[in-house]
């Protein structure tokens, strides 16, 4: 079964909607970095945040009053995805929707300040306000709440690939006749913790820039922002088949992984690969595969530009492809420091007639997921 | 009923098999002992010990004895590194598979709340306090949620793609009815299904400082309940295509016939006092499994023990079900967050393998707001043929799966 995407939203550090996004990426902008400290660390982190102003048209919800920065992202590109649908939730449709929403580490700023205070302070000082913030489904609750959805609702963790595993579940969920939509978002956000954490696990680098496919891998940067897309069962770009992947058990596995996955999704010609490449030792991975099973193909990385958003991550690349394969043309890849025997958009580039694209989503820890994008 | 596109070519979906299963929890390590712990009605709640709650209302949980958890690790050098919430998941995987050596899935969906939730707490002291964060790669690495299913299925050989549903205290149920549904749409042969959930400062804290959990006993539907206590645990289910297993000869250990869901916009911690996120997850799982609720023997019920979700739960059940019998088996191991939706399955499973209803301990006095069945206090034997279980969660996600004893 292939679903289609009716409605894409997207909140990231350039800014928020689809096609202010776009043109940035189009002219070759990137994000600015924000430097990150934190009282007891003795180290600054450079990380992508998404700015105010992004948020300005969110409309005041009581479920937002409170609510951490990630539900606000994900309620701002959800809306945004119905409305370019033109889709509109009341009580007669509320079961008909069904929300998968993807995540890696959550609500990490509030889970940060609530675990400090029993630190700090001990348990009793704890603050039952935002200890519900902090569990993993508080957005995806937010914004059912905020669109009136009543049916199904699952949030579903894990690495970057976790939001091609959510488009597959929204995918066996549209089995079900009486859905109309699923609407599949992806949302993080960026606290010190977790550049801490992930630099201490080898994959930061301490500033820009995030070095696309480069032998020495230097290292990500973490951005935050949320993507949404619409799924219907008709609409002029397909999501043509999605393969779920597996999971590596070492990293020299990855390359193995994807191999297969790009067999698997290469049964029509494909004219452009989004990949994850994010300055990290995926990027081999994924250019090894790459020569192996689809060298003419035009490979792109928006992670030089708009950062690692890990549990968004695949949402994104989602809304690139579509947008790629939509308007027929891709953004320059940038930050491109050594010779990459790929096919790469060295500056804004056309692309005549292409119909397929292969989206490819390696995670950090462990999970390896594609998917193809087509033009019936 | 499921109206599904295509039912990979068959007029009617597929029925769905449970043809194995395993388990750890505060009741016992494995089927058996969970067995005997259900029929004894036996307590198994006790004070914590892998964290101060010197400051908590509440000072007892469920909790899983780590040394025969970790003694009983196929690999024991590098058991070391992981998470003990990947051991409970490689046990009940390692029960599972002893009973179906072959079953290879084609998904796994396991249900969670909080991952490696420890991990990220030792980080993070270790960091506030200037401490030494040597072991700091290995907490990270093994904190994400995802970590103790792949752990599981790398111990295994098993190499399906994992879906890990976070939908706080419904995770466990929503994973085996989205596995139901996937077998029952034709789109896959066999999938593995369950959660896990290890005790967290953090977490316990959390529901500590909502006043959710109880400094006295776990007292489901009782007129004086005052409130939860946590628990633990890892459960697995193999699901497969009825017809495939009865062909092969595989055992059925019972049948998953239906799965409702509702999401409750109502609060983001507290149900809706009416009782209609419940309800519609109840009705529609009689719906998905074309049943009365008459047809229904025995309901496990959520039953934390909270103020709102027994009263709103109740009320659903007594407004749907009338005199059914329940219990909340929560009130003997504690409420294991995103396992417990999987290890009440389990407990289902038991009930319709053995004919009895397990007990709703602790029990003294009916609430008069509910005029409901209560299984109080003792295991009953019974004729039983189809079972119901709860799962409710914060977010206003409410789950219910129908079980039913297989009659070839």
């Amino acid at each position: 079964m292939s679903l289609a995407i009716a409605g894409m939203g997207w909140v990231t550090p350039l800014g928020n909607g689809v096609d202010a996004v776009w043109e940035q990426l189009l002219h070759g902008h990137e994000a600015s970095a924000e430097k990150m400290s934190e009282q007891f660390g003795n180290r600054s982190y450079s990380a992508f945040r998404v700015p105010e102003s992004a948020l300005g048209k969110l409309a005041p919800h009581p479920r937002l009053r409170r609510a951490s920065a990630i539900s606000r992202f994900a309620a701002a590109a959800g809306l945004e995805a119905l409305q370019d649908a033109g889709v509109t939730l009341g009580s007669q449709n509320g079961n008909r929707i069904a929300l998968v929403f993807a995540i890696s580490n959550g609500g990490v700023i509030y889970t940060k300040r609530f675990y400090r205070d029993i630190v700090e302070t001990g348990a009793q000082s704890a603050r039952p306000l935002l200890f519900p913030e902090t569990v993993f489904n508080a957005p995806a609750s937010h914004l059912a709440a905020i669109l009136g959805i009543t049916g199904s609702t699952y949030t579903l963790v894990g690495d970057s690939a976790v939001g091609l595993l959510a488009i597959r579940m929204a995918e066996d969920l549209m089995t079900n006749e009486e859905l109309e939509y699923c609407l599949v978002v992806g949302a993080e956000e960026v606290d010190w913790l977790l550049c801490d954490a992930y630099r201490r696990w080898r994959l930061l680098r301490l500033a820009p820039p995030v070095e696309p496919f480069n032998k020495t891998a230097r290292g990500m940067i973490l951005s935050e922002g949320a993507g949404a897309i619409l799924l219907s069962r008709t609409g002029s770009i397909i999501i043509a088949q999605i393969d779920a992947g597996t999971y590596y058990r070492k990293r020299t596995e990855t390359e193995e992984i994807l191999s297969r996955i790009l067999s698997n999704l290469t049964q029509d010609e494909v004219d452009l690969v989004i990949s994850s490449a994010n300055g990290t030792f995926i990027d081999q991975a994924e250019c090894r595969a790459l020569r192996r099973i689809l060298p003419d193909a035009i490979v792109y990385a928006a992670k030089p530009a708009i950062g690692e958003s890990v549990g968004a991550a695949g949402l994104w690349q989602v809304i690139l492809g579509a947008r790629a394969l939509g308007r027929g043309e891709l953004p320059p890849l940038l930050h491109v420091t050594s010779t990459i025997p790929l096919r790469i958009p060295v500056s804004c580039t056309a692309l005549s007639k292409a119909r397929h694209a292969i989206v490819l989503s390696s995670g950090v820890n462990q999970q390896v997921a594609g998917l193809r994008l087509s033009i019936p | 009923m499921l109206k599904t596109t295509a039912w990979n070519g068959k007029s009617s979906p597929a029925r769905v098999a449970v043809v194995a299963a395993g388990v750890v929890s505060p009741l016992g390590f494995g089927l058996s002992e969970t067995l005997d712990s259900l029929r004894e009605g036996r307590d198994c709640v006790t004070r914590v010990t892998r964290f101060s709650v010197a400051e908590c209302r509440c000072k007892t949980a469920g909790q899983v004895a780590d040394e025969r958890l970790i003694n009983d690790q196929p690999e024991a050098g590098r058991a070391r590194r992981l998470h003990r919430a990947s051991f409970m998941m490689i046990y009940a995987l390692k029960e599972a598979l002893a009973q179906e050596p072959w079953f290879k899935p084609e998904l796994t969906v396991i249900g969670t709340t909080s991952g490696g939730m420890s991990y990220g707490e030792d980080y993070y002291r270790s960091l506030y306090r200037h401490g030494s964060l040597r072991d700091s790669p290995a907490w990270i690495a093994n904190y994400p949620a995802q970590k103790p299913v792949i752990d599981a299925q790398e111990a295994f050989e098993i190499s399906a793609p994992c879906q890990v549903i976070a939908n706080a205290c419904a995770s466990g149920t929503n994973a085996i009815g989205h596995a139901l549904e996937c077998v029952r749409s034709g789109r896959y042969e066999r999938v593995l299904a369950g959660g896990y959930d290890a005790l967290s400062e953090l977490v316990f804290v959390g529901f500590d400082s909502l006043q959710a959990s109880t400094p006295e006993k776990c007292r489901p539907f009782d007129r004086d309940r005052t409130g939860m206590v946590l628990g633990e645990g890892a459960a697995i289910l193999a699901l497969e295509n009825l017809e495939n297993a009865c062909a092969r000869g595989a055992r059925v250990l019972a049948e998953i016939t239906g799965y409702g869901m509702s999401t409750d916009n109502f609060h983001l911690t507290q149900p809706n006092p009416s009782g209609i996120g419940p309800r519609r997850a109840m009705e529609r799982a009689l719906q998905s499994a074309q049943i009365s609720a008459d047809s229904v023997d025995y309901i496990n019920a959520h039953g934390t023990a909270t103020l709102f979700n027994d009263a709103a739960e109740g009320k659903a059940i007594g407004d749907l079900f009338g005199r059914v019998p329940i219990s909340s088996t929560k009130s003997m191991m504690g409420h294991s967050l995103g396992a417990a939706g999987a290890i009440e399955a389990i407990i289902c499973l038991l009930a319709l393998q053995h004919q009895f209803l397990p007990p709703n301990i602790n029990f003294r006095a009916p609430d008069q707001l509910a005029d409901l069945n209560i299984v109080a206090n003792e295991a009953r034997r019974t004729a039983l043929r189809t079972v119901l279980s709860n799962s409710f969660g914060f977010g206003g996600t409410n789950a219910s799966i129908l079980m039913q004893k297989f009659e070839a």
